[in-house]
């Protein structure tokens, strides 16, 4: 591998890891208020989340880069923060996948907390357990299968972005060159073998990601977690 | 302290409205009896806090937990119950063990009142203590949640239905559990039953519910001799009393049981003299007479004093006695009671057929 493709490994494993962190730590709380409101805007919601799901990638990339540019209302916003420009920058990046990944950590936290009878929370709550308490004694371990399908799709979904990528992020290595484009790249000019390794990487990375997925959902709790 | 608990609960729901106000005693089970559908779960769920829109007021030993006139709804975690669940709502995904420990490690050193070793041996629950939910039965699993609730040092224990789920083979197995918690706990037990058996069999006091309403409330055995209240037109209605085993018979191999009426003679009861026998004589079972039998099979004649005649039905009546302050239903044809010309305050000898007996 050359020097730049090691460079478009590291960025795009760096964007995965911060993006599913995110992810998880603002799905989680979104996924829980969506299984258990019972408020009219939760169908709102969930299609907003569900959006980049059926959306061209470069549609969601288009407007993005509109508002992260400059003078767009994001962009703008953080640099009179005294933040660095957000288009075509790895912050810039961040927000985007976090975006395009999050009905695939949302959405799999949602079924598993749908799948939690509140009679179980009204137990523990007759056994003194705060809410905060009862959220990490039993949403959380209940709720396993659930974490662990969203952070494995989270993060995989984001190694395997493509479309918005190129729309905000552009194509600087060891900036904002991901792995995607650097097969891309490969290919448009006509470097096959560069593009077989890469390729074939992600093709053993994402076989092995469901892999253990579907084997480790299997382990957990042979009696199954719901009611 | 007294523990007694004071509640008046109010809830207006679409389909259903409860409107329940009485006083459980500080000690001994009382049974929340009624038909399904009149609110017994969900005054239960008002009393530990799961009912948000709930109004009124609930004092338990002298301390507020509800009293939506000055703002104050004590959240159900800071409130000291157990809940045994008809469902029983283990956690599945913990050992007997720490679902047993999950609300006694979450109670101030200070306010434990049960050690678990003590608990897990009253209940049998010794080999089952490294299983896993799913693996437990029905009676075992209600074992478990019994116990989970009794330590986490509870001032009031709720049970709903827990016999419910079960087959009559497993309520057999838990039926010295719950008689030996009745004997055993000092703190007050509300439990939710539709089942007459069960009542007699662990009850002290009695609230009556009917369309979220407490219609009556008081000792069991006045309650049980009621017959202008909807129990004693139940199929099983009956009285119960409290009696001391007084004699021996080893010839004929009887007992002889004494009470505020009289002696009653049954089959042999394997217990030492003195001790207390309470036992149930079903309406069904006893017949009436104006005058003593001189020549008759049955054994048990005991003199009453009528108090009240309730028609059941076209065809029957349900008549109460009382004999000297312990209560008697028997259940007659209309024709029958025309014919003995029965009318309140009237002396009758009360022909005792069978008797029930509950240790």
């Amino acid at each position: 591998m050359s020097e730049a493709d090691i460079g478009a490994l590291w960025v795009t494993l760096r964007l995965a890891l911060i993006t599913t962190i995110i992810l998880l730590l603002l799905g989680t709380p979104l996924a829980w208020w969506l299984s258990r409101t019972q408020c009219r805007i939760k169908v709102l919601i969930e299609a907003l989340v569900a959006i980049p799901l059926v959306l061209p990638p470069t549609v969601l990339g288009f407007y993005l880069l509109i508002m992260l540019a400059p003078d767009g209302p994001i962009g703008g916003l953080w640099q009179s923060l005294g933040g660095d420009t957000l288009a075509f920058s790895f912050s810039g990046l961040v927000i985007g996948s976090v975006l395009y990944s999050l009905p695939f950590v949302v959405q799999p936290l949602q079924n598993a907390f749908n799948n939690i009878g509140n009679h179980y929370l009204e137990a523990a709550s007759t056994l003194r357990a705060s809410p905060l308490n009862r959220f990490f004694t039993l949403v959380v371990p209940l709720a396993k299968p659930g974490f662990i399908t969203a952070t494995t799709l989270g993060f995989a979904h984001t190694v395997g972005e493509f479309g918005v990528v190129l729309m905000i992020g552009g194509n600087i290595p060891g900036e904002t060159q991901v792995l995607s484009i650097a097969i891309y790249d490969h290919v448009e000019s006509l470097e096959y073998a560069n593009a077989h390794i890469l390729s074939a990487g992600l093709l053993a990375f994402s076989l092995v990601v469901l892999v253990s997925v579907y084997s480790l959902n299997r382990q957990s709790l042979p009696n199954g977690s719901g009611r | 302290m007294s523990q007694e608990i004071h509640f008046q609960f109010k809830i207006e729901r679409d389909d259903f409205s409860l409107n329940a106000t009485a006083t459980i005693p500080g000690q001994g089970v009382t049974a929340l009896f009624g038909h399904s559908g009149s609110g017994k779960t969900t005054l239960l769920r008002a009393l530990a806090g799961l009912e948000p829109q709930v109004e009124g007021k609930l004092t338990v030993g002298g301390q507020q937990w509800l009293n939506s006139a000055q703002g104050i709804h004590l959240p159900t975690h800071q409130r000291a119950i157990g809940y045994v669940f008809q469902e029983t709502a283990l956690f599945p995904h913990l050992r007997v063990e720490k679902n047993l420990l999950y609300g006694w490690q979450r109670t101030a050193e200070a306010e434990r009142r049960h050690n678990p070793p003590q608990v897990i041996e009253t209940l049998g629950l010794e080999p089952l203590l490294k299983r896993y939910p799913h693996q437990l039965s029905g009676g075992e699993k209600q074992r478990v949640a019994i116990g989970r609730a009794l330590l986490n040092s509870p001032q009031l224990l709720l049970m709903d239905e827990p016999m419910a789920a079960l087959d009559r083979q497993r309520k057999r197995e838990i039926m010295p559990y719950l008689e030996r918690l009745h004997a055993e706990a000092e703190i007050p037990i509300l439990y939710v039953t539709h089942d007459l058996e069960e009542l007699v069999r662990i009850a002290d006091h009695l609230l009556l519910i009917e369309q979220g309403r407490i219609i009556k409330s008081g000792p069991i055995e006045q309650l049980l001799a009621d017959s202008t209240l909807p129990i004693a037109q139940d199929e099983d209605a009956g009285a119960l009393i409290k009696t001391r085993l007084t004699a021996q018979d080893e010839h004929y191999q009887l007992s002889e049981l004494s009470f505020s009426g009289g002696t009653i003679t049954v089959g042999q009861i394997d217990q030492p003299i003195g001790s207390e026998i309470r036992i149930r004589i079903h309406a069904k079972d006893v017949s009436l007479a104006l005058q003593p039998q001189q020549e008759s099979s049955v054994l048990n004649v005991v003199k009453c004093r009528v108090t009240g005649i309730t028609p059941q039905g076209q065809s029957r009546v349900i008549v109460s006695m009382d004999a000297e302050g312990s209560p008697l239903l028997s259940r007659i044809t209309r024709k029958s009671a025309d014919k003995l010309a029965l009318s309140e305050g009237c002396e009758v000898y009360a022909q005792i057929k069978s008797v029930a007996l509950h240790s």
